[in-house]
């Protein structure tokens, strides 16, 4: 999976800011084969259906809150399991969402995103057979006046870092639980201008969380500002037998956020 | 339900002899209908429908507050040309200034006609919130809405963010007639502002209130339930809404849009403690359909916001 330096961000930022500038209209080409090309650096995709399954709904109904999940879906039997994920929102300003590395026994992943228009979404997987399998879905962007913005400013600015962590009960015996990890930061997107000043505001945004189980990392994501407000991962795992979840999230002011819950009671 | 209006565009329209079905794209000087509800007091009102070619954005209600000496609109519609024609409707009721262009909040339905006013060298007033709100969608607004209205209409229009701010409140004069601005905390936006004409009693609520059109939430919703208890006190004669149109019991208005998300959120916060997650949200609070027009294309969305707002509880 990219891992993605700051400086690749800033030059992916300012990419955008530029095309934008000169391009104001939109191209009606497809961007996708130019941004896989680019993010994967030319790696092969093969075709993930039957392997992957992403949800989202057909229509963006809040610009700036659209849930998204994926599955693994491999056959009975298969052997192999996902390390890796990246999800690309085409015509977003700044395309890839985020991509995260799945520690073992994660097989489902929620979150929420920001689409600013018409789009396909893309999720890549990588499988532990090393290669890349591409899924896809489209997205029509939300009617009315609804942006991918902050709906309360200043309630976002306030409680910065605040962590939530939740466990969701499942069925007795099963392996396999879910658990929540919610993180309080507005993840400004930075990509606006501000019509009196002609200038970008600038990105705010949470760019690593890790979430462990013990000494085992659960899951790690590089976050990109197509990452709705608060952002909010949900997940299924299997239980290692570890007391204690641990969750560190890292933004672009470089301030670290911590948390640390028990790992065997569910709240609800 | 609405009480009878003096219909003052009635005879431009003979005069125009318009009323040709489904001729669109008036004439920028084509004036809008403006109806007058009290002394002193005109309304544009807004089609209850989604900002399109046809309606040329028109979809809010629109005010005139005319005074001894100069007058107030409160805002100036979903595009420049309805903007436009709102400016050539005021131009038949009175010649006198206009001294201030006041929005009620962000949204574009309400501040895309602001550059139509540009030549009247009025104020414009706004929430302090408001120049923030505008800086981080103006941009999104106008690219998303061209799908909707179109190049000719979207390419005209000008974004103007307020010149005089409004903190808390504000008090404005027109001329033995004096309004009273008030900034509320996040409640359908965080950037509302209403406006209570003291002389005819007539509160100018923008998107606070809604009649027949489903509310929108890009807010707060436990913050616009705090704020509709706080409405529900000032001492208005009538309330003109944003959208739909005045009610004969504003207080009773008021009462449905807080039955509306006081369900919702009873609802949402039944689902988050089951731990259903979001994209289950849509369908919660179904009782209210069939109350309201514009459903569809709304409450999914509003339970969505809702749901990010409540699971922090």
């Amino acid at each position: 999976m990219p891992k993605w330096s700051k400086r690749a961000w800033i030059a992916a930022l300012l990419a955008c800011a530029l095309g934008s500038l000169t391009q104001p209209s939109r191209a009606a080409e497809d961007p996708w084969p130019g941004l896989a090309s680019d993010i994967f650096k030319g790696r092969p995709l093969e075709d993930g259906t039957g392997l992957l399954a992403l949800d989202m709904p057909a229509r963006a109904e809040d610009a700036a809150i659209v849930p998204l999940t994926i599955r693994a879906v491999l056959p009975p039997g298969d052997p192999r399991r996902v390390t890796g994920l990246t999800i690309v929102i085409d015509e977003n300003p700044a395309p890839v969402a985020a991509s995260f590395v799945l520690g073992p026994g994660i097989s489902s992943l929620s979150t929420r995103v920001r689409v600013d228009s018409y789009t396909h979404v893309h999720a890549v997987a990588e499988l532990s057979d090393g290669k890349l399998y591409a899924v896809k879905t489209y997205v029509k962007a939300s009617g009315g006046c609804s942006a991918p913005a902050l709906k309360n400013a200043d309630a976002a600015a306030t409680a910065l870092g605040q962590m939530k962590f939740r466990l969701f009960a499942t069925s007795a015996q099963a392996p396999r639980r879910e658990a929540q990890i919610m993180v309080r930061h507005p993840n400004n997107s930075g990509l606006q201008m501000d019509q009196l000043t002609r200038l970008y505001i600038p990105a705010f945004f949470v760019r690593e969380l890790r979430v462990w189980q013990g000494e085992d990392l659960v899951l790690a994501m590089d976050g990109g500002i197509s990452i709705s407000q608060d952002p909010n991962l949900r997940f299924s795992y299997v239980p290692n037998g570890a007391k204690r979840f641990r969750a560190e999230a890292i933004d672009t002011e470089q301030h670290v956020f911590r948390g640390e819950w028990p790992a065997d009671a569910p709240d609800m | 339900m609405t009480r009878a209006y003096a219909v003052f565009a009635a005879g431009l329209l003979l005069l125009f002899g318009s009323g040709l079905p489904g001729t669109r794209s008036q004439p920028a000087s084509f004036p809008l209908e403006l109806l007058q509800i009290a002394g002193g007091n005109f309304v544009h009102f807004g089609a209850v429908a989604m900002m399109n070619r046809d309606n040329e954005g028109g979809i809010a209600n629109l005010g005139l507050i005319v005074g001894e000496d100069a007058v107030a609109v409160v805002d100036t519609g979903g595009s420049q040309r309805e903007g436009e024609r709102f400016l050539a409707a005021i131009r038949t009721v009175t010649p006198k200034p206009i001294r201030y262009v006041i929005n009620t909040h962000m949204h574009p339905d309400h501040v895309f006609g602001n550059g139509a006013f540009a030549a009247e060298r009025a104020a414009y007033v706004g929430h302090s919130n408001l120049p923030r709100a505008l800086a981080t969608r103006a941009s999104f607004y106008l690219n998303a809405f061209r799908r909707s209205l179109g190049d000719a209409l979207i390419d005209e229009v000008k974004i103007v963010p307020p010149s005089d701010l409004v903190r808390d409140a504000m008090v404005l004069d027109l001329g033995m007639r004096a309004l009273i601005l008030k900034a509320w905390p996040a409640a359908h936006t965080d950037n509302d502002l209403t406006v209570l004409d003291t002389a005819s009693g007539t509160l100018f609520a923008g998107d606070l209130l809604f009649v027949r059109h489903v509310p929108v939430l890009d807010g707060s919703i436990l913050g616009w339930l705090s704020v509709l208890r706080e409405m529900a006190r000032i001492p208005a004669a009538r309330v003109v809404p944003g959208h739909g149109p005045v009610p004969d019991d504003w207080r009773g208005a008021l009462a449905e849009q807080r039955r509306y998300f006081e369900r919702l959120t009873q609802e949402v916060r039944g689902l988050i403690s089951r731990g259903v997650p979001i994209a289950a949200a849509a369908g919660v609070a179904e009782a209210e359909k069939g109350r309201w027009e514009l459903f569809e294309e709304y409450h999914a969305r509003n339970a969505t916001a809702a749901y990010s707002e409540l699971e922090w509880e």
